[in-house]
């Protein structure tokens, strides 16, 4: 009846888990009652659950990583407190059968629920504003890949209270992740949640790839787009590109765990060198996904702070394009023991290399951004001041990873573990809370204190070299990754000092929360009247904040790299001569204009994926089958809906805009 | 979405916008490039059952391989079928376009038709070989084999599923430019398959003759 | 040359005092590993260091309440300038892909190490949380101990019982995957005797964290009567003793065999995942 599904399955005799599992179930609990006590059921389905607003999906698509980051990072304090403590005779506080799920959990949670989504969110929110348009080119089916992605979440937070995660690394390996090695509902968990939210990516890379090709403002050429829509275009290209593998990788995996194949099997000519390589395939541009955008938000910052265009703009996009091909080709670097041939190696190896000539000229032309700039040292700019000088160090590890030998005594040990989280945290990490704060004021109407963002930017850098240099240094001295304990007392204090640097981020996660909070409760203070708190020179920065849901009453025309720069010049000099705003060039001419009205396909469809994804973990196969037939009729009653548009007359956004009148908007 | 709002072609000085600078494409255009990525999308799943396949083609166990246990006639068949299908596809949709719906009709139904003989062929085949211990629980060679033409297999299905829908969808909404445009990409996904067919018959089927 | 000794002895001096593995090989293969990573380092610190310090430094004097800075609110291209910044990484990576392509080649785990000492041939096998040494030409095996004559190139023929591991030796050199059903070769040469540390470094269950190993380089009189020794204690690894080391066990004290059923490792190899009867590892050797 309930398929593998018993009581064993939830956690009553590991109190780790079962307290996490308690806190978890209060607090949910205490959430969805406050809304109902508040009567905000109705806001919140109107406004957020159903809505199609890129800029509302954006924001969504933050939260989802803020609060996944809290679970993620919990996983890493554990981690580190675990291998400071575990030295010799000492085992610790987590046996390795939960240390094994937990360091799992951390790198598919960090990955896939938190970094994707910051991007993401980034990239809604920011993408359809700077090109000039007013949504993306397929709303609803935004709408739809937020929710699937939320599903996967909530699937990988169930096996937190019932069942258990994957314990074999955050890519199952297999042998390992077969059924043999793997019996329980672990790596099922992990499967299930990822080809749910795997869709919903994928969705949104055909979404964000046809917005950029083919929706922008009149004018606006490819050469003129902002350099952070370049990025985003190569993001969601490779998002088209890759992902796929991954699904079909896991599908196989699938078929080998569910119905008995054999293609990753030791046994009857299963080939788990196959998985390696398609797994990676994916894997490999995956953080190319990851750090284009953040590269992106970069290029917008340095150049906004520093009041200059941004240097080179050709070549960054010549070098964007070559990094989102490149990254295709690098693969095999992430198993250079595996036992290919030198001249494979060697070549995959220099392939790795070559990529870092485009990432370096990057670097280079965000330096001379700045040469001859006149800069303001506001949060946005500590991040990629931090990322400048962070990221070159990863850079740094990874070209001498990317060299075989060196590669054969460094794999898979602390150096590489040290490695990875230099150019993700001080990448992608850095990039989105750069461009968290750099466009929350566009968001919400107000910017976040900066003293509190400051002492964030603070904890973060001292706390990521104080937790991850030392990790470097024990890689030299033999340590491997993946260690629930180790022998050599040694290694002993830089685990200590490595704790401590985890807790040091800790404090800069806490503050960001503290800053919210402070940044909400003191918002008056910071208003942002004008709708361009930083004087920027991209089109978004002519709209309110935050924008009304149409982003445009009337279309921008481009002209140039930096729109918004150019009107703003023009602006000024027209003002020498026109006292009016409204009598500048362009007298606005308002049209009725149609928008996508609200949808609850998204919800409703991720609704029933999360219970045909628990029925496929636990082999509960009329939950299976009803979860089949509920999505199939959320689809077909989305086919037969032919009432999907919204219509905002003229008189409204006229009014809209009049009552508005600070804004630097182009017309 | 006001897409298509600015549609000038000529600037105020005559001379001709490039098409990169005309504001948002048309719906049409927007739906259609979508759908083409969605595809691409969808052959780069199968690229990867492809490498797969070729990599595991020999991983027989001891056991049989491709040569020992395809029969290329039904196989000829099911091909037929499956081409045809995707001509007649191509005729509904000239139909539609036209706004003659008994023609429509028609031809959705032999297109259906065509693909449903496909796919009893294809099941007829799948266990045939279960039945003879060749399933595919039996050795790598096997899992790959019918992953492979299974998920085309499952690709056709969710396709005759899909026509089934659409002809409900014109019998309810009629040939109005939305199910026109539907019309459109199922035709698109129809003739990939084919495609993809088509690989699959050379790569696993004519491929196996040289074991 | 200086460069280097001074940033190796910076490196030495930060973990002095502890066993800084992989900067203190005991065999050729280390020893150009570590030359390797050192080098490598010195290249591109030549880049990120001066990158690092224009970082700050452009930051700091490009500030908006600088006024001695001269401000170029209007440049944001020039010709030269972008011919250079693609010119030093491409030139770098050229350089450093040279290195890669011939130490890749030099370095090759199945590449004999030239010797004038007869190499070894030792069979391994990783299993479920133990590793397995046997020595075919001695017809001997031993359990979670590696013994090694210092001198001689030794040649590894490897594989595993069923999960993937990879055999590291962290002082000697190169790690290469263990994997069910394939042979991986390693050729590795200790210099000195001594005792080292090996272990798994590819993740693969539980018991994960247990999977090390004692390498023992003796001389080569030492290795001999090691061998000796341990012909005339122990008992036999035949197809009953394999199935039961396949149980999945972890912290197994050292312990070796006196006999070795002639095969095994092709039996092992020719059945993956599964523990090899006496009736299949026998057809192993007649087909020899």
């Amino acid at each position: 009846m309930l398929g593998k599904l018993t009581w064993a399955a939830i956690p009553f005799n590991q109190p780790i888990p079962l307290v996490t599992s308690i806190i978890l179930v209060i607090g949910i609990v205490s959430l969805l009652a406050l809304i109902t006590i508040k009567g905000w059921w109705s806001y919140l389905w109107n406004e957020w659950i159903t809505s199609t607003d890129h800029k509302r999906i954006g924001v969504m698509y933050m939260v989802l990583g803020l609060v996944m980051l809290l679970r993620g990072f919990a996983d890493a304090l554990m981690m580190r407190a675990q291998l400071a403590l575990a030295q010799g005779n000492a085992t610790g506080f987590l046996p390795p059968e939960h240390y094994d799920q937990i360091f799992s959990a951390h790198g598919t949670i960090m990955i896939f629920f938190v970094a994707m989504p910051f991007v993401i969110g980034l990239m809604n929110f920011a993408v359809p504003l700077q090109l000039g348009v007013r949504d993306v080119a397929f709303p609803v089916l935004n709408s739809v890949s937020f929710w699937l992605t939320a599903s996967g979440v909530l699937l990988v937070n169930v096996s937190l209270v019932v069942g258990e995660f994957a314990k074999t690394g955050w890519l199952v390996y297999p042998p390992l992740s077969e059924l043999a090695y793997s019996p329980g509902v672990g790596v099922d968990y992990y499967l299930w949640s990822l080809q749910i939210s795997g869709l919903g990516t994928l969705l949104t890379g055909i979404n964000f790839t046809t917005t950029i090709l083919k929706m922008r403002a009149p004018g606006m050429s490819y050469m003129r787009m902002p350099v952070f829509c370049w990025t985003a275009l190569a993001s969601n290209l490779l998002i088209v590109a890759a992902f796929p593998i991954l699904t079909a990788t896991f599908a196989l995996l699938l078929l080998d765990r569910y119905c008995g194949f054999h293609f990753f099997t030791p046994d009857l000519g299963g080939n788990p060198m196959m998985y390696i390589n398609l797994i990676w395939c994916w894997g490999h541009p995956e953080v190319y996904i990851l750090i284009l955008p953040a590269f992106g938000v970069f290029s917008e910052v340095i150049a906004t702070f520093s009041s200059k265009p941004l240097f080179g703009y050709h070549s960054m996009v010549v070098a964007t394009m070559a990094i989102c091909v490149l990254s295709f080709l690098v693969w095999l670097h992430h198993f250079f023991t595996m036992g290919a041939s030198a001249d494979v190696n060697a070549f995959f190896g220099i392939m790795t290399m070559v990529i870092a000539v485009p990432t370096g000229v990057k670097v280079f032309n965000w330096l001379f951004t700045m040469y001859g700039g006149s800069i303001r040292f506001t949060v946005p700019i500590h991040w990629a001041l931090g990322f400048m000088v962070t990221f070159v160090l990863g850079g740094l590890s990874g070209v001498l990873l990317a060299v075989p030998p060196a590669d054969f005594v460094l794999h898979n040990s602390l150096f590489l573990i040290a490695h990875f989280h230099n150019v993700i945290i001080g990448g992608v990490v850095f990039g989105v809370v750069a461009g968290y704060t750099y466009w929350f004021p566009k968001a919400f109407g107000f910017t976040l204190d900066e003293t509190l963002g400051k002492a964030v930017f603070w904890c973060w850098f001292f706390g990521f070299y104080l937790a991850f240099m030392p990790l470097y240094v024990l890689g030299i001295m033999g340590a491997t990754r993946r260690m629930q304990h180790y022998a050599d007392p040694s290694w002993q204090p830089y685990m200590i000092v490595a704790l401590g640097g985890a807790v040091l981020i800790f404090i800069g996660i806490c503050l960001m929360v503290v800053q919210l909070w402070w940044s909400i409760r003191t918002r008056e203070q910071r208003r942002d009247l004008t709708g361009d708190p930083w004087n920027g020179r991209t089109l978004e920065w002519g709209t309110a904040s935050p924008p009304p849901s149409w982003n445009y009453a009337v279309e921008p025309h481009v002209n140039g790299i930096d729109a918004f720069w150019a009107v703003k010049t023009k602006n000024r000099e027209l003002h020498k001569v026109a006292e009016s705003r409204y009598e500048a060039e362009h007298q606005p001419h308002y049209e009725t204009i149609h928008m996508p009205k609200r949808s609850a396909t998204g919800f409703i469809s991720a609704f029933f994926a999360v219970f045909l994804g628990f029925g496929l973990i636990w082999h509960i196969w009329w939950l299976v089958i009803l979860g089949i037939i509920a999505c199939l009729a959320v689809l077909l009653r989305q086919a037969w809906d032919m009432d999907r548009d919204q219509f905002i007359d003229a008189a409204e956004l006229e009014d809209f805009d009049r009552r508005h009148p600070g804004l630097g908007a182009q017309r | 979405m006001s897409a298509g709002v600015n549609t000038a072609v000529l600037d105020a000085h005559g001379r001709p916008i490039p098409l990169s600078e005309r504001g948002p494409a048309s719906t049409w255009s927007m739906i259609s490039f979508g759908f083409w990525l969605f595809l691409l999308s969808d052959i780069v799943i199968f690229a990867s059952l492809f490498a797969t396949y070729a990599v595991l083609s020999n991983a027989t166990a001891g056991g049989p391989g491709g040569g020992d246990i395809f029969e290329l006639k039904g196989v000829f068949i099911e091909t037929c079928c499956l081409l045809a299908s995707s001509f007649t596809c191509g005729l509904m949709l000239i139909a539609a376009r036209r706004r003659q719906l008994r023609q429509f009709y028609l031809w959705a139904v032999v297109t259906w038709v065509l693909g449903a003989a496909f796919i009893g062929l294809e099941v007829t085949e799948f266990s045939d070989l279960v039945a003879k211990g060749f399933g595919p629980t039996h050795s790598a060679f096997l899992s790959a084999f019918f992953t492979l033409v299974g998920t085309h297999g499952c690709h056709v299905s969710s396709g005759l599923l899909w026509l089934l829908v659409m002809m409900a969808q014109v019998a309810t909404l009629g040939l109005r430019t939305t199910v026109v445009r539907r019309l459109f990409c199922f035709s698109l996904f129809w003739h990939a398959l084919d495609l993809v067919w088509i690989g699959v018959f050379t790569i696993v089927y004519l491929g196996s003759l040289h074991v | 040359m200086k460069l280097r000794n001074s940033i190796t002895a910076l490196l030495g001096a930060s973990l002095a005092g502890c066993s800084s593995a992989l900067l203190d090989p005991h065999g050729p293969i280390g020893r150009q590993e570590k030359l390797i990573l050192i080098d490598s380092t010195v290249i591109m610190l030549a880049i990120v260091i001066p990158v690092i310090i224009a970082t700050l430094v452009f930051a700091w004097w490009f500030r908006a309440g600088n006024p001695k800075a001269k401000r170029l609110l209007d440049w944001d291209y020039s010709g030269q300038i972008e011919f250079v910044v693609w010119a030093i990484p491409a030139l770098v990576i050229l350089f450093l892909g040279g290195i890669a392509w011939i130490s890749t080649h030099d370095l090759d785990p199945p590449k004999p190490i030239a010797s004038n000492v007869a190499p070894l041939d030792i069979e391994v096998v990783s299993l479920d949380w133990k590793w397995l040494f046997i020595y075919p030409d001695a017809g001997i095996a031993s359990v979670n101990k590696l013994v090694l004559p210092v001198g001689t190139p030794v040649r590894f023929h490897m594989t595993s019982a069923g999960v993937m591991n990879s055999f590291f030796i962290p002082q000697l050199g190169s790690q290469i995957y263990t994997m069910a059903g394939m042979a991986t070769r390693l050729n590795l040469l200790v210099d000195d005797p001594g005792t080292y540390r090996g272990l798994s470094a590819q993740f693969s269950g539980e018991g994960f964290s247990d999977m090390t190993f004692e390498v023992s380089a003796l001389s080569h009189q030492d290795f001999e009567q090691w061998l000796e020794t341990t012909r005339t204690q122990g008992g036999t690894l035949d197809a009953a003793a394999y199935a039961a080391l396949m149980r999945p066990s972890a912290k197994d004290p050292q312990h070796t065999y006196a006999t070795v059923t002639a095969g095994i490792f092709d039996a092992i190899l020719v059945h993956p995942g599964a523990a090899p009867t006496a009736a299949q590892i026998e057809p192993a050797v007649s087909a020899d």
